[in-house]
C-alpha cells in the first residue's frame, strides 16, 4: 500500500470504519466504510456496483477476516463465481471454507400476485440464517430495487426497507446496498433518503470516444471524505480507485546526489550529478537525443542496482532496446533482471485517468526508484491542456512523493512551441527541478548538437550550451567545452 | 368448490405451501384467509402446506420467499406466488386460475 499526500486523511472524528477492501477507496474515505452502517452504491448499469459488492466482501474475508453474505437479486451465485473468477476471486473456494455466502433470490415479476398486506420477514429471516450460518460481519444487497419491479403496494415496501436497514444497523452489520441510477434521482427507488451514512455514486463515461469510470462521495455522515470525483479502474485485479492528491507539498528531501548516467553530464552540476528523488524534464525538437540521454539515465540507475520503469509512449520495448544499442547501451542484462521494465503503449489507449491510474498501479507493483517517461508530450492528444497539465501536474507530485527519480521527456515542434506543447512544458518546467535543454544547430552546414541546462533547482550548474557528437561509442562531449578548472562557469 | 379446468376429476391436484412468520398478525389473517378459501370438505382438490418460516428458514431458501405471508402454488404449472394476508379472496381464486359454481 502506499500513500498519498491527502489533507482529509486526518480523521477527526471517532466513527469506526471498516476497510473498504479497494484500493484508493480507504484513502478517499479517510479510512473505509461505516462500521456497521449501511452504504448505498449506486451508478448506472454496468458501472461496476457488483463488483465493488463482491470485492468488498472478497477482501473482507481474505484481509480482515470477516465472512460475508452476497445477496443477489439479479445473478445466480453460478454467474457470479464465474464473472468475477476473472478477477482473481474465487467465490467457491471462500464460500467452501464457510467464510462467505451467496444467497440468489429470485423474483419473477410475472408469478406474483397481491392479495393483501404483506411484509418482508421472509426476506428478514433468510438474512438473518444466512448471517448467522457463517457469523458474517459485512453483506452486500444487490440490487435490492428488484424487490419494486412492478409492485403496486409502494408504500409498503418502502416502509419495510427502511425496517431492513434498521435492523441491519441494530446487528450492527456493514451492508452495502447498490441502487440503478433513477432519472432525477440517486436510485430509482429514491433508496437514497434512508440511508444517510454513506452514499457513493459510481459513474461511467465516454468522452471523445474514452471511457473513464469515476466515483464520487455523495454524503457521508459523521466524517470528513474527499469531494472530488476519482477515476477508478477494474481490471484483472479487481477494482482500484486513485485519489487525485491535494496538493500539499510536504514531501522529503534528499541531498544525496544520483548520477546523470554520462560522466561528462554529470561534471556540469557542481556536486556531481542530479539530487535524489528530484525530477527532470529534457525537451528539444525531435532527433536531438532526449531519448539517449534518458536511456544513459536509466542504464545509470541499473548500475546502481536501482529498479527502472520506463513509459514510452512512441516505441515498442524491442525497438527502444534495439535503438539504445547501437549507441553502446545495453539494457538487455537489466531487462532480463527484471531491474528495468519497459511499459510501452498508445497514448490514446486509454483517459489520462486511466494512464495514471496504471503508472500508480506499476509504482505500487514494482516499486521503481528510477521512472522515465518519454515523452510526456505524448499525452497532450488524448485531453485537453487544462486536462493534460492537471495530470502530469498529479503524476510528479505522486513521483516526487515516492521520492523517486523522475525525467521526462518533452517534444517541442520544429518552428518553436507548439500551442499544444507549450501548456505541457509550463506545467512540467515548473514542478521539474532540473530542465535540459537539447538543440540540434548547423554550423557551416554541419549538424551541431547541443545541450543547455536551464535550471537545477539547489545546485550551481555549468551555464553555457556544450556541443557534443553521438557515435556508436555514445554521447561525446566536445572537449572544449566540457568545464575544466580553469574554464568553469558555474551559476545557480 | 369446482373447477372444470383445474378441479375436475383425472386432474391435478392444487399443491399449495403457505409461508407465513410465527404468529404474526398477517400471518394469522393468512392462514385464517386460506382456511375458509380451501375448504376441508374439498381436500382432494388440494393440498395445502403451512410452513412456519422463522421454524424452517430453510424452506425459504428454496422456494426464493421474501415477501410474507406467500401462498406458492408449484402444481399446477405455472408457478404462482400470491403474497399477502390473501384477503382478497376473489384476486387469490382468480390468481389460482380456478372458478367457483
Amino acid at each position: 500500500m502506499y500513500s498519498f499526500p491527502i489533507l482529509y486523511m486526518q480523521e477527526i472524528s471517532s466513527l469506526a470504519k471498516v476497510s473498504t477492501g479497494i484500493e484508493g477507496l480507504d484513502e478517499v474515505t479517510g479510512g473505509g466504510f461505516p462500521e456497521g452502517r449501511p452504504i448505498l452504491i449506486c451508478g448506472s448499469a454496468g458501472c461496476g456496483k457488483t463488483l465493488f459488492g463482491i470485492q468488498f466482501l472478497v477482501k473482507g474475508i481474505l484481509e480482515q477476516n470477516e465472512p460475508g453474505v452476497f445477496v443477489s437479486f439479479d445473478e445466480t451465485a453460478a454467474d457470479l463465481t464465474a464473472n468475477t473468477s476473472s478477477l482473481g476471486f474465487d467465490l467457491d473456494k471462500l464460500s467452501g471454507e464457510g467464510k462467505l455466502r451467496v444467497d440468489y433470490i429470485r423474483i419473477e415479476r410475472s408469478e406474483i400476485e397481491e392479495t393483501g398486506e404483506y411484509d418482508l420477514e421472509g426476506l428478514f429471516i433468510r438474512l438473518n440464517y444466512a448471517i448467522e450460518a457463517i457469523g458474517a460481519k459485512r453483506i452486500v444487497l444487490d440490487t435490492l430495487e428488484s424487490l419494486f419491479s412492478g409492485m403496486e403496494n409502494e408504500g409498503l415496501l418502502r416502509a419495510e426497507i427502511r425496517r431492513l436497514f434498521k435492523w441491519l444497523k441494530d446487528k450492527g452489520i456493514t451492508t452495502i446496498i447498490t441502487g440503478e441510477r433513477g432519472v432525477n434521482t440517486l436510485t430509482r427507488q429514491g433508496l437514497e433518503e434512508y440511508i444517510s451514512d454513506c452514499v457513493i455514486l459510481l459513474d461511467f463515461r465516454v468522452v471523445d470516444q474514452i471511457a473513464t469510470r469515476r466515483l464520487r462521495i455523495v454524503k457521508y455522515r459523521g466524517s470528513t471524505h474527499g469531494t472530488n470525483e476519482y477515476p477508478f479502474l477494474i481490471d484483472e485485479n479487481g477494482v482500484s480507485v486513485i485519489p487525485i492528491t491535494s496538493l500539499k507539498l510536504d514531501y522529503g528531501t534528499s541531498s544525496e546526489l544520483i548520477s546523470t548516467g554520462l560522466k561528462p553530464l554529470d561534471a556540469l552540476f557542481k556536486k556531481g550529478g542530479f539530487y535524489e528523488g528530484s525530477s527532470t524534464l529534457i525537451t528539444g525538437t525531435a532527433g536531438t537525443a532526449k531519448t539517449i540521454l534518458a536511456g544513459y539515465f536509466a542504464l545509470g540507475s541499473c548500475l546502481r542496482n536501482e529498479r527502472v520503469l520506463i513509459f514510452s509512449f512512441e516505441e515498442a520495448p524491442e525497438q527502444t532496446i534495439r535503438n539504445l544499442l547501437t549507441i553502446g547501451i545495453d539494457l538487455r542484462p537489466y531487462i532480463e533482471s527484471n531491474l528495468l521494465q519497459i511499459h510501452a503503449s498508445r497514448p490514446t489507449l486509454y483517459g489520462l485517468e486511466m494512464h495514471l491510474l496504471n503508472v500508480n498501479k506499476l509504482l505500487t507493483e514494482f516499486n521503481p526508484k528510477t521512472v522515465i517517461v518519454d515523452p510526456i508530450s505524448s499525452l497532450v492528444s488524448v485531453g485537453s491542456p487544462v486536462e493534460v497539465k492537471a495530470m502530469l501536474v498529479r503524476l510528479i507530485d505522486t513521483l516526487k512523493t515516492r521520492r523517486i527519480n523522475a525525467l521526462f521527456t518533452c517534444l517541442m515542434s520544429h518552428t518553436g512551441i507548439a500551442a499544444g506543447d507549450q501548456g505541457t512544458i509550463e506545467a512540467v518546467s515548473s514542478l521539474a527541478d532540473n530542465w535540459l535543454f537539447l538543440e540540434n544547430g548547423l554550423v557551416s552546414g554541419k549538424r551541431q548538437r547541443s545541450l543547455l541546462i536551464v535550471k537545477s533547482r539547489g545546485m550551481e550548474h555549468y551555464n553555457d550550451s556544450v556541443n557534443f557528437t553521438i557515435s556508436s561509442a555514445g554521447i561525446n562531449f566536445a572537449a572544449s567545452s566540457i568545464p575544466t578548472k580553469s574554464n568553469s562557469a558555474h551559476g545557480k | 368448490m369446482e373447477n372444470e379446468e383445474t378441479l375436475g376429476e383425472g386432474r391435478q391436484k392444487l399443491v399449495l405451501q403457505l409461508f407465513v412468520s410465527g404468529m404474526s398478525p398477517k400471518s394469522m389473517e393468512a392462514i385464517e384467509n386460506a382456511r375458509r378459501i380451501f375448504d376441508e370438505s374439498c381436500s382432494e382438490f388440494f393440498e395445502l402446506e403451512i410452513i412456519d418460516l422463522y421454524k424452517n428458514p430453510e424452506a425459504a431458501l428454496s422456494h426464493h420467499v421474501v415477501f410474507t405471508p406467500s401462498l406458492v402454488k408449484s402444481l399446477p404449472l405455472p408457478k404462482k406466488i400470491l403474497i399477502g394476508n390473501l384477503a382478497d379472496s376473489e384476486k387469490v381464486i382468480k390468481a389460482l386460475g380456478i372458478t367457483f359454481k
